[in-house]
């Protein structure tokens, strides 16, 4: 009953024509943990246009790895869909699953830790290629050094060396264009900056974008540092303890906040200015143990807000403006006159 | 002339500094031949200060910490001199840096997991601190312990004593390492990226929590963070370090809004700021950090640096004060600072 009415929201997709690229579908994923079930994911829905960019921020443990590791199946999903381009992939397996795979890429945090220090970069590079079947070498070459050099590195100088020569930020790009080289439609980016120092980080950033332009790339891009993901999303979502708390277009969000964990976050971020004020006292506390979340809304026992009704009952997202949805019995009001925020 | 007083103000104008650290460098052996992680670097800080280093990743920001406290690896080669409270640090015994480590001066690290014991229980650790350092007996010991669990915001700290680092939270931990850090009422805390490891906001409280027990306690404090958000509205002084040198050196508000250090431009202008519209470009500083094994004659920032020329590859520039000598910078063609 509840799939049904989730799919009538506009939550099936950004711009709300067309249909969207990649559609989650009331998606839980659970793990067992020494005899403890772990909820990670709890029945989250949400979709992605062709094209866009849906940031997606939480801090640790609120499950958003386990969504993108769920999304391209790298974790069991436990319940609900992922429609990519009106397929389920929960419902696929063997070849068909691995086909549809060419189309879906992730990129990890750690760009180290995620290419084999062993191997060269060409081959690195290469492997895709050769799983897809892509026999003639003479056309994989062509197509390592177009990637190579649409990521910024020399091909000339970087596919006879092994991946442990070079820094961190120079693994990213290597990592970005092995995601790449099959030309897929959507990349997941697990927090593909957090690791980079910010000079680094802002090359990437700037990367990812070009690469999106390039490539027409749809991102679903996972971060925990708000304001790198207000630099590249065109709606933004935010996660605590495994449920969606807020779905909203970029600017919206920020300008005016209406679940008060939204606000929490935008209020902690410290700003790289002397003059902004620190804020004088942050809804304390830490995130519960996802082993053991809250009744009802899973943020009421850190919400200055929270009723009995918090308590009691879960609250489902709905539509507070257009294309803004928001999980929350007493939601901040999003577009009345004290709304607009001082920063 | 405001920004005069408050560069007086910031390094303590009249007293003579807590620390000073006098052209210290450290070499360290690598198999691709010695790699000097700090290069000359000179500082002062005054009691009750707070002093940010910022730096990326290798640029000897950490390395300059544990010279300070003279707990650099073994193998590492470090000259110059730190001078604490009127001692010289590189001139006193093991044992005589012993007994100053915890009173004299303390550390917070950026993991919490690591620098705790995960096998004694956070009490143990705690009066462990108090019973070596300030020679309390058992009970005193565990009162005091409970004190300081509570100062730093551990609920229930009876209870909390008994139980292991596992079973505290990533900002818990952190709390405690804080309270164990305190617990000796040193004159200098040390904080090498206190809050890297931490939630955003559990950072904030963790922050707001060193610069409360900092004031409560007129301790000095060095700030050291890849994160320049984080030092902007927490500290009286930064110091920017690039490949192991401090390229400059000014009054937070002055570092912020008048900087004179392109690399310093670059690097506060490539953070993605909130007020930008989504899908702004970063002005993204090109190319990479310099290899320390491979240092280059000039200014190592030059190969990444708009405005470098001939004279900045040739020669590396000295670090060099301007007005009332609170704001240093080393460049050869220094921004032009206040607008």
């Amino acid at each position: 009953m509840r799939g049904a009415s989730d799919r009538s929201r506009p939550v099936a997709a950004g711009n709300g024509e067309a249909a969207p690229l990649l559609r989650v579908d009331d998606l839980s994923v659970d793990y067992q943990a020494g005899g403890n079930t772990v909820y990670a994911v709890s029945g989250i829905s949400f979709a992605i246009a062709r094209g866009e960019t849906l940031g997606l921020v939480g801090e640790s443990g609120c499950g958003k790895s386990s969504l993108a590791r769920a999304i391209l199946r790298l974790v069991a999903v436990s319940s609900g869909r992922v429609l990519f381009d009106g397929v389920d992939l929960t419902q696929l397996g063997g070849a068909p699953l691995r086909q549809l795979r060419r189309r879906l890429q992730i990129i990890f945090q750690d760009p180290i830790a995620s290419l084999n220090p062993r191997r060269r970069i060409d081959d690195i590079i290469a492997e895709p290629l050769l799983i897809a079947g892509v026999a003639d070498k003479t056309q994989r070459d062509r197509r390592i050094d177009d990637v190579l050099t649409a990521v910024g590195l020399d091909p000339a100088l970087v596919r006879a060396r092994y991946a442990h020569a070079f820094s961190g930020g120079q693994c990213q790009r290597i990592a970005i264009a092995r995601a790449l080289i099959l030309e897929p439609e959507l990349v997941v980016c697990d927090e593909p900056v957090s690791a980079l120092d910010v000079s680094i980080r802002a090359q990437i950033i700037n990367l990812l974008e070009a690469m999106k332009a390039r490539y027409g790339l749809t991102l679903l891009f996972i971060a925990h540092d708000l304001a790198v993901v207000k630099a590249v999303s065109d709606r933004v979502a935010v996660m605590y303890l495994g449920k969606l708390c807020e779905i909203a277009p970029t600017e919206a969000l920020f300008q005016h906040p209406a679940h008060p964990y939204t606000a929490l976050l935008l209020d902690a971020i410290p700003r790289p200015d002397p003059d902004a004020p620190i804020p004088a006292s942050l809804a304390v506390g830490e995130p519960p143990s996802p082993l053991a979340p809250p009744s009802g809304c899973r943020f009421r026992t850190r919400c200055p807000r929270a009723t009995r009704r918090c308590q009691e009952e879960v609250p489902l997202l709905r539509e507070v403006a257009p294309a803004h949805l928001v999980a929350c019995h007493v939601p901040l009001s999003s577009a009345g006159p004290e709304a607009p925020r001082p920063r | 002339m405001r920004q005069a007083i408050q560069a007086a103000e910031a390094v303590g104008a009249g007293t003579p500094p807590l620390l000073s650290i006098e052209s210290v460098s450290v070499e360290l052996p690598t198999r691709r031949g010695p790699l000097r992680a700090v290069d000359g670097v000179s500082l002062s800080l005054a009691a009750g200060r707070t002093l940010g280093i910022v730096g990326e990743s290798g640029s000897g920001k950490t390395m300059l910490s544990r010279a300070v406290a003279q707990l650099l690896p073994a193998s590492a080669c470090l000259s110059g001199r730190v001078r604490f409270d009127g001692q010289d640090l590189t001139a006193l015994s093991p044992q005589a840096l012993r007994r100053l480590r915890g009173r004299a001066f303390a550390f917070v690290f950026q993991d919490p997991m690591t620098s705790l014991n995960p096998v004694l229980t956070v009490g143990g650790q705690i009066t462990e601190t108090l019973k070596e350092h300030l020679g309390l007996d058992g009970a005193a010991a565990v009162r005091r312990a409970i004190e300081l669990l509570a100062q730093v915001g551990i609920p229930n700290p009876e209870q909390r004593l008994k139980q292991y680092p596992h079973q505290f939270s990533g900002g818990m931990r952190q709390r405690v390492a804080i309270a164990i850090a305190l617990s000796c009422e040193p004159k200098l805390l040390i904080a090498d990226e206190p809050t890297t490891a931490l939630d955003v906001t559990v950072q904030a409280q963790i922050l707001d929590l060193l610069a409360r027990e900092q004031r409560r306690r007129h301790m000095a404090m060095i700030l050291i963070t890849h994160d320049l958000a984080v030092v902007a509205g927490r500290t009286d002084a930064v110091a920017v370090m690039y490949a192991g040198r401090v390229v400059e050196r000014a009054p937070t508000r002055t570092l912020f809004r008048a900087m004179r250090m392109p690399y310093t431009r670059a690097l506060i202008a490539a953070i993605p700021k909130l007020d930008a519209p989504p899908h702004t470009p970063l002005p993204a500083i090109s190319g990479l950090p310099p290899d320390p094994t491979r240092p280059s004659p000039g200014c190592a920032f030059a190969p990444r640096c708009a405005s470098a020329d001939a004279q900045c590859r040739k020669a590396a520039p000295p670090l060099k004060a301007v007005d009332v000598g609170a704001h240093q910078f080393a460049c050869w063609h220094p921004l032009a600072g206040a607008p």
